[in-house]
């Protein structure tokens, strides 16, 4: 582990010097740190600019502090009320000790589970850009079916932030030039040939809210996930949907898929496939499908292709 | 004189050292305040499975900074030739496996140490590697004996012939991959030098052994080695001998001349300490039509390191478990680029029994017979191999009282019939066994003032109880209340203990201290004035007497299990065990250890496994976030009963080993639920959604 100098953010403006980055709940970057895998040398900590409050929006919807702690916003009223599959989401990854430390803004930016990128001694183009990408031969029955390249196949991990793309959710950002939004489903890029770019953040970019924009139906969404154990292990596949059903017919629907890509994959054309069809099993599966064609399993990934397609169909029987 | 009005062996008593471990209080290895000069200690492993390690530069601004030595072969002190490579640690340039221990950085802070030890530079030549074990593999070869001291190989009868006439027949092969021990507590040494004495504050099985083993490397007498070990924080077998960072701290502290820290990082568990090897066990059954078995074959492929021969014993088991007129047993290894495996919670029997019990699962599934019954049908008078009767074999009786206490008896033996909502719901059953054995050890009894009495053996309590049940054996023998009696353990200097490892520490440490015991009263109640207060006795005379064949515990378990017909995701609604493991000397501790072996067997069953990369010549899962035991949400009802079995050929507390068996079986029963629940068998452990899915 590399020495390192730690600050407490003075402002959301403060900024991060070159090798600087920002500490939130520090419970996947000190990991990376301990492991050789990170090494920052200053800590800039942005769990005291006062991010951490969920607010509700003028026009409907909700303001998520980016120090949101997982905990608290898998507990908040209007979360659990208004948007279940976040909340779920929430609650189906990590602890209850790690939740009460992770913060929204760095539950989004955690960074991808593949074995090779988390072991600093082996090859890894997201590591160690032009190394190599021993993963594509290796061990990747956890890693990527949908937007791969040949140099990263990853998987982004987060549960939460599959529920996110599902709901539209906009990142707020503040950097050195100001401020932008940035869609959640913009927000993380596909490796690729350069992988070790997880998303479109700039250096010293701020995270410093999540909206969630007002969706009725949302009252009726659910996530899924699928795991190799009942608890504490990260998906090996899974679905956030919320869907609106009138007479049978699907008015609205969302779709979103996790652990299949190297971002939470938003199923828009699953999406597209289902506006106005019948709500049925056959409806759903064909929906999926259409998501699915554009699926490129590796060696011993191929599962999560009927995987994902299972729970398309059973998460929207569910709902509807 | 006090008096006992009941006798404290058979008493659920809590751990004597528990109040301490949840304070905090209770010491392992590397907590133990040894002086303000301790240096800490950070391994460099090898980033290569094969190769030569020529030169190793260390960065002169790295070395400034508070690093008081950086030891690798070029420089490294020679120890004297070791009985177990693994333990020659820097003396050659040679590299074996990947993970090896190829340098050593001392330094004044544990920070200091792990930022050098990235920084060195590893002049390597790297040779090709092989690590992928095959039953085609051309270097296959059959060891003489397997794990301790197993002929590797046995057959009687014509067992081809068998094949060739029986009406039956079953011909599987089951695989399970290479497992890892990873005890909570990692391997560590706190290691310094008393003038030419050595004294080793280590996590590990067995003291004795380990002042012996690092001792001899270090040319002294294992008087002059003080090896402390308190508490253990799990060792699985991995504990079992001395391991590389006993003697790596032991070297490091004779170099710089100060107490030496030594804790492996999670990740070094994963290579250095050893692991389960992995298996490919092909087993074939021939029954009559009435399900008596006329043949059994088990044949084992399995590897070790280029190191040395490490063979486990992986159809020991099938040995002895049912009768058969024609039967062989075999082992072939093969020496991979690989880290030597080693013990792990049963070896040999608990990957064995995946394939035999699965196997016979199968069989009765093809007889049309309920997998009891056919078992039952099954059962030898005496043991098939050696022809020594059984001194206790209630294997039936648990069979038979499991079915009941579990409710078996209602069971559908069709697969895939019952469904509840997204979930098949199946039912499975399967045999278990270990060995019973007894080690030569000594203990001592002292009276000291108000009649209180001081008992010292040097063992090592793993978590187990096994201060506590050591203390209640004691306590019977002298007749007195436990309060009277305080136990001392975890120190070389006490009378010589055996290994806590084969589920024999109780035995082999409780016959010792009955014996000391014992001694001190009779002498004691004798009027003459040979009347004293001390008494030692070393039970390896009885022992070496003793039979050894025709000892074992047994065991059935039982599995509900819900299959999800979405995902393919498995959870074991149920587990229940039923034990015949002679006198339980404590429930609440014995109760502990069959239902943790049940869970690390589910674990094996369901989660447990390293993944290898050939390319890499590793495994690539190596912390528990990726390496996946059961979680407690995994668990839902787990119960563990056991028989009152009365056994006076044993030791004098008629007891058997209970630390192993739990493991032994569980799997197979998880394994022919999910059959029984989806009609798919998976003979390719462990049992993942990805291996289902396809197929429901
Ligand atoms: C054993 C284990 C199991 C886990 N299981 C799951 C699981 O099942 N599902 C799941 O979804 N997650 C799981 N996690 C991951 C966990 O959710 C993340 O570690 C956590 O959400 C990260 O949040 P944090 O605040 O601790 O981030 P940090 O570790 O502090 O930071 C993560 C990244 O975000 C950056 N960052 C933080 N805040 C900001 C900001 N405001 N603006 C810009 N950048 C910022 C940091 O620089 C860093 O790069 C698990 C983690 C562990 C250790
Ligand atoms: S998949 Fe991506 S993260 Fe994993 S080894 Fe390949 S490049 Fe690295």
């Amino acid at each position: 582990m590399k020495t390192f100098t730690y600050r407490t953010a003075a402002g959301v403006a403060d900024g991060l010097e070159p090798g600087a980055t920002f500490l939130g709940g520090g419970t996947n970057l000190v990991d990376l740190m301990k492991l050789g895998v990170a090494t920052p040398d200053v800590l800039v900590d942005v769990t005291r600019l006062g991010l951490d409050d969920v607010a509700e929006l003028p026009g409907g919807g909700l303001r998520i502090g980016a120090g949101v702690r997982n905990s608290d916003l898998a507990a908040d009223p209007r979360v659990r009320g208004q948007y279940p599959v976040l909340s779920q989401a929430l609650l189906a990854g990590a602890s209850g000790q790690l939740r009460n430390m992770a913060t929204t803004a760095g539950n989004l930016l955690q960074r991808t589970r593949c074995r090779y990128f988390m072991d600093a001694t082996m090859p890894c183009n997201k590591h160690d850009p032009g190394s190599g990408c021993p993963a594509v031969s290796g061990d990747h029955r956890n890693l990527a079916i949908l937007g791969a390249s040949p140099s990263c196949i990853a998987t982004h991990p987060s549960d939460m932030a599959v529920a996110l793309a599902a709901l539209d959710a906009v990142v707020r950002i503040s950097g050195p030039t100001g401020e932008r939004t940035v869609p959640v489903t913009e927000l993380h890029r596909l490796p690729g040939d350069t992988p070790e770019r997880d998303t479109v953040l700039e250096h010293g970019e701020l995270i410093t809210a999540v909206d969630l924009p007002p969706l009725e139906f949302a009252t009726r969404s659910t996530y899924r996930k699928v795991r190799d154990r009942a608890s504490y292990a990260f998906a090996v596949g899974s679905v956030a949907a919320a869907l609106q059903v009138t007479d049978g017919t699907v008015r609205d629907v969302r779709l979103a898929f996790g652990a299949v890509a190297h971002k939470p994959w938003r199923a828009s054309q699953a999406e597209e496939a289902l506006r106005g069809r019948p709500a049925t099993r056959e409806s759903f599966l064909a929906a999926a499908d259409a998501e699915l064609g554009a699926a490129r399993p590796l060696r011993d990934n191929t599962f999560k292709v009927a995987l994902i397609r299972n729970l398309v169909a059973s998460v929207l029987e569910g709902l509807s | 004189m006090t008096t006992t009005t009941e006798r404290a062996v058979g008493q659920p008593i809590e751990r004597i050292e528990g109040p301490d471990k949840v304070r905090g209080a209770a010491r392992y290895a590397a907590e133990y305040q040894v002086g303000d000069d301790l240096a800490y200690a950070w391994v460099a492993q090898s980033p290569v499975a094969s190769g030569t390690l020529n030169g190793v530069t260390v960065d002169p601004l790295v070395e400034a900074d508070d690093v008081l030595a950086v030891l690798w072969h070029g420089n490294a002190p020679r120890l004297a030739e070791a009985d177990d490579p693994e333990l020659a640690v820097l003396q050659s340039e040679r590299i074996s496996y990947r993970g090896q221990a190829l340098a050593l950085v001392v330094a004044r802070t544990f920070e200091a140490a792990r930022r050098a030890a990235a920084t060195l530079q590893l002049d390597i030549a790297e040779d090709p590697h092989d690590t992928v074990l095959r039953t085609d593999h051309p270097e296959l070869y059959a060891p003489e004996k397997v794990n301790p001291a197993f002929p590797a190989a046995t057959s009687s009868g014509d067992v081809d012939a068998a094949f060739e006439a029986a009406p039956v027949t079953v011909d599987v092969t089951y695989s399970t991959p290479a497992l890892h021990n990873s005890p909570m507590e990692p391997h560590a040494t706190t290691a310094l030098w008393a003038g030419d004495d050595l004294v080793l504050y280590d996590s590990n099985q067995h003291p004795p052994g380990i002042a012996a083993t690092v001792g001899a490397l270090f040319d002294l007498p294992p008087e002059r080695v003080h090896v402390i070990t308190e508490h253990v924080g799990g060792g699985f077998g991995s504990k079992g001998t001395a391991r590389p960072n006993a003697v790596l701290a032991a070297m490091a502290a004779k170099v710089t001349g100060r107490p030496v820290r030594l804790a492996l990082p999670r990740q070094a568990l994963f290579s250095m300490v050893g692991h389960r090897t992995p298996t490919i066990q092909r087993v074939r059954l021939a029954a009559a039509e009435d399900g008596r078995l006329t043949a059994i074959d088990h044949e084992v492929v399995e590897h070790s390191s280029r190191l040395f021969e490490f063979a486990e014993q992986t159809a020991v088991a099938t040995r002895h478990m049912y009768a058969a007129p024609n039967r062989r047993t075999g082992h072939q290894l093969v020496r991979l680029d690989m880290p030597t495996p080693r013990w792990m919670r049963a070896p040999g029997e608990a990957p064995g029994m995946v394939a035999l019990e699965c196997a016979m699962d199968e069989l009765a599934v093809a007889l049309s017979l309920d997998p009891i019954e056919l078992r039952v049908r099954n059962e030898p008078s005496v043991e098939p191999e050696s022809g020594v009767p059984f001194s206790s074999r209630h294997y039936v009786e648990c069979l038979r009282r499991g079915a009941d206490r579990f409710g078996w008896h209602d069971r559908d033996p069709r697969p895939r019939q019952r469904r509840e909502g997204d979930w098949w719901i199946g039912t499975g059953v399967a045999g278990a066994t270990y060995p019973t054995m007894a080690q030569p050890s000594t203990a001592r009894v002292r009276r000291l003032a108000a009649d209180s009495y001081e008992v010292s053996i040097a063992a090592a309590d793993l978590g187990t109880g096994a201060r506590t049940i050591l203390t209640q054996i004691a306590a019977d023998a002298l007749e007195v209340p436990v309060s009277q009696v305080r136990m001392r353990i975890g120190d070389s200097t006490l009378p010589k203990a055996s290994v806590a490892g084969g589920s024999s520490g109780s035995a082999s440490w409780g016959w010792a201290v009955t014996g000391a015991c014992r001694a001190l009263r009779s002498s004691s109640s004798s009027s003459s004035s040979s009347s004293s207060d001390e008494a030692t006795f070393d039970s390896s005379e009885l022992i070496e007497k003793q039979e050894k064949d025709g000892k074992h515990a047994f065991g059935a378990h039982f599995a509900e299990v819900r299959v999800d017909a979405v995902t393919g995701e498995v959870r074991v609604s149920r587990l229940f065990g039923m034990f015949a493991a002679g006198k339980i000397l404590n429930p609440r501790t014995a109760r502990s250890q069959f239902l943790g072996g049940m869970i690390m067997g589910m674990g094996m069953a369901l989660h447990e496994e390293s993944v290898l990369d050939p390319a890499m010549g590793t495994w690539v899962n190596h912390d528990l976030a990726e390496y996946h035991i059961p979680a407690h949400a995994d668990i839902e009802s787990i119960e563990a009963e056991w028989l009152d079995e009365q056994d006076d050929q044993l030791n004098p507390m008629g007891s058997k080993g209970i630390g192993e068996i739990g493991i032994v079986g569980s799997p197979a029963a998880i394994l022919n639920a999910i059959w029984h629940a989806t009609g798919v068998r998976i003979r390719d452990l462990p049992a993942r959604l990805d291996k289902i899915l396809p197929h429901i």
